[in-house]
């Protein structure tokens, strides 16, 4: 994987992504190692995202690497007008390795055909965020032990949400059988699904979330956001549908693990957090290994 | 050709050598032009359109002198005019009648649709696979979107 950009999840084989999980591993058994010190890592973030900046920036900087960047367009010369081309020109110059976030969608792979270092995506609009896949596939293969055959559950925006698409495409390669909870407006589009029929495997869709829990391997929530609906009455009607409280795991699988993108709003109760079922902070965690591995690898110190 | 195609026709002059594309829907004619880069083209050119047609109700055609695309340059005209016809003529005779093909990638032509888009935003070449060639589904390199036949337009 040395010098190859990460753009979107389909861009390193189901063997990459494999090679990837388990060096995430063996960075969670060591995080602390002073592999890259003779790198300049560029965080470059166009839009403001403070957890996956600061996931990235742990990342580098456990490994030695030095952090240069900037954290949201304003303190760029993108307010001078500059083009998203003569930026990421000149700050391959500077560095080995640029981590970037952009609000357009495609603005990844465009620096990617620029930029004279690797890119890795670090979210192109409502388009790719890859290493959140890469991290949720690491959460899931540590706590079931394996990625094949199981059975998951994605909750509330199933729409708009860019994770859930990227991850049901990963997952596509693994024989997942898909139980997908969601109103009626915000229901898995068309597109995706076509990717799941045409791996020839099933998918169930449901606008209950209770019934779905005794069935699952994986409980992945998300938030429902309210300006997804044209009118505010149709939020109303469902926004405390799609909420997950303690109570509610009793029928759970004892391997049952909730899972969330975060930031979450009201969409699991605090009561669920301290359920050992409760998956959300540890998979935040999982980022960072996960991100070490992708540089490592990229960076070519690691094979 | 029907009969009454062929009478048409020759309301435009014939060519002696060269291509003429014919059965291009009326609206689509000065597309195909520039998708072609004919405003520049230094021979003969004629234009027709809103001829009486058959088969398509209006139409337009054009007759290029002295050249012959090669396929791959073609095709592209088949994203705005899918039923066109290419017909080769050689000493004033034709030489080959053939339907336009929708190609596997289509460049710089077809702007996205996505208005967030990066190619929307800065200047980049649009560059698209076509997925699906029956119902004209094209996905952006860029964004990963995909642009179909309802909400095409060009560049």
């Amino acid at each position: 994987m040395k010098n190859k950009s990460l753009v979107s999840i389909n861009d390193f084989t189901r063997e990459e992504h494999v090679r990837i999980l388990e060096l995430a591993g063996a960075f969670e058994k060591r995080p602390k190692q002073r592999i890259l010190e003779d790198f300049v890592v560029a965080t470059l973030f166009f839009e403001p995202s403070t957890r996956t900046r600061l996931s990235f920036e742990s990342a580098a900087t456990r490994l030695g690497a030095r952090v240069i960047g900037f954290t949201d367009a304003s303190s760029s010369s993108v307010t001078k007008g500059e083009s998203l081309r003569d930026t990421i020109l000149t700050v391959s110059n500077y560095c080995d390795i640029i981590v970037m976030r952009h609000p357009r969608e495609g603005s990844a792979r465009f620096a990617s055909e620029v930029s004279k270092v690797p890119v890795i995506n670090a979210g192109d609009g409502a388009n790719q965020h890859p290493t959140q896949t890469l991290l949720d596939m690491y959460s899931i293969r540590k706590t079931q032990g394996s990625l094949d055959n199981l059975n998951i559950a994605f909750v509330g925006d199933l729409k708009y949400g860019r994770t859930v698409h990227s991850l049901v495409q990963a997952l596509c390669n693994y024989n997942t059988t898909f139980h997908l909870v969601s109103p009626q407006e915000l229901k898995l589009p068309s597109s995706v699904k076509i990717d799941i029929k045409e791996r020839n495997l099933v998918y169930h869709q449901y606008t209950e979330l209770l019934e779905v829990i005794p069935k699952v391997d994986i409980l992945y929530m998300t938030r429902i956001q309210k300006e997804r609906f044209s009118d505010p009455l149709d939020y109303e009607k469902v926004k405390n549908a799609y909420v997950l409280r303690n109570n509610m795991l009793e029928s759970a699988k004892a391997n049952l693990k909730i899972m969330h993108p975060l930031p979450r709003v009201n969409e699991i109760t605090t009561d669920v957090d301290d359920n050992p079922k409760a998956y959300y902070f540890t998979q935040a965690l999982n980022g960072v290994f996960v991100r070490q591995a992708l540089l490592a690898s990229i960076l070519g110190v690691v094979d | 050709m029907e009969k009454e195609d062929l009478r048409k026709e020759l309301k435009v002059s014939a060519i002696e050598n060269g291509t003429v594309i014919d059965h291009i829907p009326s609206e689509s004619v000065f597309q195909v032009i520039k998708i072609l880069n004919l405003t520049e083209y230094q021979n003969q050119l004629l234009i027709a359109t809103n001829l009486d047609s058959q088969k398509m109700g209006k139409k337009g055609i054009i007759k290029v002198s002295n050249k012959f695309f090669k396929s791959d340059e073609i095709n592209k005209i088949a994203l705005v005019a899918p039923s066109a016809t290419l017909i080769i003529i050689k000493n004033f005779a034709v030489i080959e009648k053939k339907k336009v093909e929708v190609p596997d990638y289509a460049e710089k032509i077809v702007k996205c649709f996505n208005p967030n888009c990066i190619t929307n935003n800065e200047e980049i070449t649009t560059k698209f696979t076509v997925i699906d060639k029956k119902e004209l589904k094209l996905r952006c390199h860029y964004c990963e979107k995909i642009t179909a036949r309802d909400n095409i337009s060009f560049r």
